[in-house]
């Protein structure tokens, strides 16, 4: 990417050389791997829930596999925004979900309980997954809980805000108020009016 | 050199790159001795603002010591002139730069064909700020390549700390800029959306140009105690309404003056039901920014009144009512900061000790310590309110 990005860079323009320690830690790479996880298992849901139910012998349910394709689809969207632990929570809770799905298809009377069960494996190995993640995720991104730094003898007047503003007003030399924008001098808005600039750089 | 390159969404490294060459007659290198990360680059962390690029160096708010200059800028500068860097890349001689307009400056956005589509006309070109604005590489890094380096710098005397002057840059004149707007007289209410750093210089201004009261509104602890250090009233909208609020305070008129320091990234919350549904519009890419603020602050402000917007915004908004702007006969001015019409009034306040913008400075830390600053930055933690980057 960065070769292709350097292509639109001019002559004395500095390129990359070598990449040093990305500000992305390990759990927002897997973060955003279940996004995406999330994001191909939702459109396949949606695309294709015929196959899907034929896989798990759960024949009938085809709306309730597309909805859950919808909400898969969201989730997968939230978890890529920079709003991960609202994404990772929405996971979660999906992963609730689909797992009482899934158990209701490991009756005896379905034959196709073995890729049931295989399912529910998979979706709780990933809803560990997303455990992890959303823990990880808090304990980076969140505020540490506790009284908050008090800043209130930081007030950026050295000698006081009534100092300051007479000494405004010395500087501007004009009383409060009238500070006027350069636009409001009509000499400088006519100023340079009409002339032909050349581009350049 | 090592510079902070942006790589993707939240994804920034302190990189080894190629070191910035003179392009151009008017150029100049500056050496970095200081630069800061400003809440905009949090913009561009979010990968929010289109057109950014994997590779680009970040940063807007530099300053340091000239090192090599081009053979016209020799007029102007020479090596070892110690300069703050305006993030408005301007040329002094266009149309817009005679008028005092510098951050539409019609020259020095190099990629202008880009800006001129998505915006219809170009704007100036700024430093680690998107192809949309020159793609220019920016000023986290230890050396920065500065165009129209002759008009483009801000002598500092060496009696000043890099901490006193930096902020020259950009938050002080933004801040500075959004008061200015405001015009405001000696009974105004002036509200201010936001304590983070433009913020707090838009406080301060205001309090400066002579508010009868100043109102600072956020949720941040900190922020808020060091908006109580110039004189604000604060107003925390997650412990109360700042609609009753404001309205208490200004015996049920409004404010007369409300400056928006927040931008596209409302802070959202279930007490604002409009900042989740602008949340879930802004990731389904049906809308590019959260104007919840620009809402509140229309509403609320006193019919007649002024609302002045520093914060930056991307694209597309919705939901704004414009009707009740216009039945209140509401003013919005608007705009990236002008920065050089501000900076000399504004080093003459610095010099004589009146504001020492260094106040708003919470974390120091090395370039290599720049990826982790940002997600110190953007994730408020440690108190944190503005980090300074030295080189």
């Amino acid at each position: 990417m960065n070769f292709l990005s350097n292509l639109t860079r001019s002559q004395g323009d500095p390129r990359v050389i070598k990449t040093g320690p990305s500000s992305l830690s390990s759990s927002d790479r897997l973060t955003r791997g279940l996004g995406w996880f999330s994001l191909g298992l939702g459109l396949t849901q949606v695309i294709a829930p015929a196959r899907v139910v034929q896989w798990l012998g759960m024949r009938g349910k085809e709306s309730v596999v597309r909805a859950c394709g919808v909400r898969e689809i969201g989730s997968g969207l939230l978890t890529l925004s920079i709003d991960k632990r609202a994404g990772l929570a929405s996971r979660v809770a999906g992963d609730g979900l689909d797992i009482a799905l899934l158990l209701s298809a490991l009756a005896p009377a379905n034959r196709q309980r073995g890729y049931a069960s295989l399912a529910l494996a998979v979706v709780g190995g990933v809803a560990l997954l997303d455990i992890a993640a959303a823990q990880a995720q808090a304990r980076r991104h969140s505020r540490v809980s506790g009284p908050a730094r008090d800043y209130r003898d930081r007030s950026g007047f050295p000698k006081g805000v009534e100092s300051a503003r007479k000494a405004w007003k010395t500087v501007v030399g004009s009383p409060l108020g009238t500070h006027g924008t350069p636009n409001s001098s009509p000499e400088k808005q006519d100023a340079g009016a009409g002339k032909t600039i050349p581009t350049g750089n | 050199m090592r510079a902070l390159v942006w790589h993707g969404k939240e994804d920034i490294r302190c990189d080894t790159v190629s070191d910035p060459e003179i392009e151009h007659s008017r150029d100049a290198i500056i050496k970095v001795s200081s630069c800061a990360i400003c809440g905009s680059d949090l913009h561009l962390f979010h990968n929010y603002i289109p057109a950014l690029m994997p590779g680009d160096i970040m940063g807007h708010e530099a300053m340091g010591e000239v090192v090599e200059v081009g053979t016209r800028a020799k007029s102007k500068l020479k090596k070892g002139d110690r300069v703050v860097v305006p993030f408005t890349i301007f040329c002094g001689e266009c149309e817009q730069c005679k008028r005092g307009n510098f951050s539409v400056c019609e020259r020095s956005n190099r990629k202008k064909y880009l800006a001129e589509k998505a915006f219809g006309h170009s704007t100036s070109g700024l430093f680690g700020y998107t192809h949309l604005t020159g793609g220019y590489p920016g000023g986290q890094a230890e050396y920065l390549r500065v165009p129209f380096a002759d008009m483009t710098h801000i002598k500092v005397p060496d009696s000043l700390s890099d901490e006193q002057v930096l902020f020259l840059s950009d938050i002080l004149p933004t801040g500075w800029q959004a008061a200015v707007q405001c015009e405001i007289e000696p009974d105004d209410t002036v509200a201010v959306w936001g304590g983070g750093p433009v913020g707090q210089m838009a406080i301060r201004s205001a309090m400066l140009q002579g508010a009868r009261q100043v109102i600072a509104i956020d949720c941040v602890a900190e922020r808020l105690s060091m908006a109580e250090a110039a004189g604000a009233i604060t107003i925390n909208f997650e412990e109360e309404s700042v609609v009753t609020r404001l309205n208490e305070l200004t015996g049920g008129k409004g404010p007369q003056k409300c400056i928006d320091a927040v931008g596209l990234e409302s802070h959202v919350s279930m007490g604002q039901p409009d900042t989740i549904y602008d949340r879930a519009k802004q990731m389904m890419m049906m809308e590019n920014d959260r104007p919840h603020v620009l809402r509140e602050m229309i509403y609320v402000c006193r019919p007649g009144g002024i609302i002045s917007i520093p914060g930056v915004y991307s694209g597309l908004v919705d939901k704004i009512p414009m009707g009740q702007a216009m039945n209140k006969g509401l003013t919005f001015r608007m705009g990236q900061t002008h920065v050089k019409r501000w900076t000399d009034e504004l080093l003459r306040l610095i010099e004589e000790g009146h504001i020492d913008p260094s106040f708003v400075i919470t974390h120091t830390a090395s370039l290599d310590q720049g990826p982790d600053m940002y997600k110190l930055f953007r994730d408020k933690q440690d108190s944190c309110i503005k980090v300074v980057l030295k080189p």
